[in-house]
């Protein structure tokens, strides 16, 4: 069970070796956190980061998982949930791709697109109707200000997360009222193995960062967080500017 | 986000789904709630309450997650709220297990009786008092409730009614065990008996910690009732500062003449103002307006005054005239934190103390008392010694890991926190709290094999 500040007794993580989610575990699991499921495609950091974990004094099992299986998706979540209540599902996996590869290769783009949004409209629907079995716990979905306007820089994967963003702002609607609480979540550039290499943006974050905000989200009970914070207010300017302005953006 | 629910069209009027919250308002999980108006329809929802359990609610004033169960059942107790018996010569009660103290109150003190423990709102069910094994202003002389109810009827697991007398495993397993041994249905009670429906109270103020220890130490034997107002946003040499309140029920004679009093000296009276709106905003109870009220609470009580006649709800209830009042803390909700550590063990106290002083957490109701002999419930709260309750906004930066420092402190001390208080205790210290632990779960395990009552505060602690 949640505790009165919203921190769980039990994690799973859908996409077991993202920066941001490992960094949310260390920091609930030094509360109360003290079961983790690591979802994710069997390899050595998956087993790496549940080692970690459970460095940390709490008790760790890995799923093998893929975002591009949907199929799986009911038979493998399934036998989690059926082990016990799962207080906070937190979805986050994701890949970026490689825009001016991707354009040229549509299969590429496709494949940025089924893992980012039709993989986690599978996995999210899934969890949702075990957590709302169970009559509470939460589902927090990492999104991306890249969803929030498009961008002529990354818009395949920018798309990917707003279509990912508008699914887990209805289910979170769908799910009003039955204990269940989805929280979307809105980094900015996050400095990772995601973006290693590529030029900073503006406001740029830390996986850190990011956990800090989840948890204190959870303790408000948050719908929508962004990080950090300060892009709520810039992105409600830019996403209204007029088009022809904003693809002239050095953004 | 209280307990508000959503009629599901399929099911009886009685029964509703929805989310459900404690006192606090934090961490709410959705239920089934159903309302029996019969034993037999509540032993029917026992029965049929399916694989994520039931858990007996009353008035929900339990400030965490003890009358939740997510996903399954929750009986609320209240349609079952009938006074079977009253034994006015002897001072006994027989009723439901749903009949509130307020109720209670309004029946029996024109007869001259007054129930035996009340806690701060009289806004309980008999059954959530002995679920709780709830104390009062009087621990010290008259222990905690259940000790005044000689036998209770339980519905348990296995759909019988068994009727549980005092001094019996079943018994102690009960009385404090949060509802988990199953539905008590009805209670009797053995009343306090009284000439009026006063109190007369002393007041008197304390400069800091160690003035109030020793005031409470050298004279709560005096009165029946007995508590103090901590001011724990006073620092330096006020840290601890307080306001005692101590008294008794008021003999006939100390009614003036001729006053109305004096005519209906047995007459319940209470007063409500307008509840609290439901849309507070978050943080209105800061530090700053919390600082102001308690500067201005502490100068407004007298040094000393003896004998002042207070009505029974001012002097217990002052929190109940404003009914909802626990949305004043907002959409966040809040915490009570209330724990005791025993005698002897004053320098934990007075470190706990200091380290909420210094945290400057914004509480307004923070109360100090001592408590007398410990009760035989297996996870009753009292123990002898000093027991410190406090509220605090849910929202308070870094609340959790502080608390948890507390506990700590709380469980180095040989102490525990308050079940029926807690929505936040780390599980593992729970064993050294409550030493009789694993005698109670041996007793649901034979009792309850299939785990059929349950709650988010078992779940959440292991019980």
């Amino acid at each position: 069970m949640k505790d009165a500040f919203g921190i769980p007794q039990s994690l799973l993580v859908l996409g077991g070796t993202s920066e941001i989610a490992l960094a949310t575990a260390r920091r609930l699991v030094a509360r109360r956190t003290r079961t983790v499921w690591l979802a994710g495609r069997p390899s050595p950091a998956l087993d790496g980061a549940a080692e970690q974990l459970r460095g940390l004094g709490a008790e760790v099992r890995t799923v093998a998982f893929d975002a591009l299986d949907p199929e799986s998706h009911e038979a493998v979540l399934g036998k989690v949930f059926a082990e016990g209540d799962v207080d906070l599902v937190l979805l986050a996996f994701g890949i970026l791709g490689d825009q001016a590869h991707d354009e040229r290769e549509p299969l590429n783009a496709v494949r940025v697109a089924q893992t980012n949004y039709t993989g986690a409209v599978s996995a999210g629907l899934v969890s949702a109707r075990a957590l709302q079995a169970q009559g509470h716990g939460s589902l927090v979905v990492l999104s991306s200000v890249a969803g929030e306007r498009a961008r002529r820089a990354n818009f395949i994967y920018g798309s990917s997360k707003a279509g990912l963003d508008a699914f887990a702002q209805g289910l979170g609607d769908a799910l009003y009222g039955t204990g269940v609480h989805v929280m979307v979540v809105r980094p900015g550039f996050v400095r990772s193995r995601m973006t290693a290499g590529m030029d900073e943006a503006p406001l740029a974050t830390t996986p850190e960062a990011v956990a800090t905000a989840i948890e204190l989200g959870l303790r408000r009970r948050s719908e929508t967080v962004w990080v950090p914070g300060a892009l709520r207010v810039v992105m409600s300017a830019l996403r209204h500017l007029p088009r022809a302005v904003f693809r002239r953006l050095p953004v | 986000m209280s307990a508000d629910t959503v009629p599901a069209a399929e099911e009886g009027p009685d029964t509703t789904w929805g989310p459900v919250t404690g006192w606090g308002r934090t961490a709410p999980t959705a239920a089934r709630l159903i309302r029996p108006r019969t034993y037999q329809e509540a032993a029917d929802a026992v029965r049929e309450c399916g694989a994520r359990g039931g858990i007996p609610r009353g008035l929900g004033r339990a400030y965490g997650d003890a009358a939740q169960n997510a996903g399954g059942a929750v009986l609320d107790m209240t349609g079952l709220d009938r006074i079977h018996a009253i034994d006015a010569d002897n001072g006994t009660v027989l009723c439901d297990a749903g009949v509130s103290l307020h109720r209670l109150m309004e029946v029996l003190l024109p007869l001259g009786w007054f129930v035996p423990v009340t806690p701060g709102t009289r806004y309980v069910t008999v059954g959530g008092a002995i679920g709780a094994d709830i104390h009062g202003k009087n621990h010290h002389v008259s222990g905690s409730f259940a000790r005044h109810v000689p036998a209770f009827e339980l519905l348990t697991a296995d759909g019988r009614v068994r009727t549980v007398e005092q001094g019996t495993p079943l018994f102690d397993a009960t009385a404090g065990g949060m509802g988990l041994t199953g539905v008590i249905l009805t209670a009797t009670v053995r009343l306090q008996p009284v000439r009026t429906s006063l109190m007369s109270v002393d007041t008197e103020r304390a400069t800091d910690l160690d003035d109030l220890m020793a005031r409470l130490t050298a004279t709560d034997h005096r009165y029946r009732y007995s508590v103090a107002w901590i001011d724990l946003l006073a620092r330096g040499a006020a840290t601890g500062r307080a306001v005692l309140t101590r008294g008794d029920h008021a003999p006939l004679d100390a009614l003036p003449e001729g006053g109305r009093a004096r005519r209906a000296p047995l007459a319940f009276r209470t007063s409500r103002l307008p509840a609290a709106p439901d849309l507070v905003p978050d943080g209105l109870l800061s530090r700053t307006t919390v600082g102001l009220f308690n500067e201005l609470w502490y100068r407004r009580a007298p040094r000393r005054r003896t004998g002042q006649l207070q009505r029974i709800s001012t002097f217990f209830h002052p929190l109940d005239g404003v009914p909802h009042w626990n949305r004043v803390y907002g959409r966040g909700g809040f915490v009570q934190y209330q724990f005791v550590v025993g005698h002897g063990r004053e320098d934990a106290l007075r470190r706990i103390v200091r380290r909420i002083s210094e945290q400057r957490c914004p509480s307004f109701l923070a109360v100090l008392k001592r408590f007398g002999d410990a009760d035989p419930g297996w996870l009753s709260f009292p123990v002898p010694g000093w027991t410190l309750a406090l509220d605090i906004p849910a929202g308070l930066p870094g609340l959790g890991a502080f608390l948890d420092d507390l506990d700590e402190e709380v469980a180095r001390a040989g102490g525990r926190v308050y079940l029926a208080k807690d929505s936040r205790l780390r599980p593992e210290l729970l064993d050294a709290m409550y030493p009789r632990l694993d005698d109670f779960r041996a007793l649901r395990a034979e009792l309850d094999p299939r785990g059929v009552f349950v709650s988010d505060l078992a779940r959440r602690l292991h019980l």
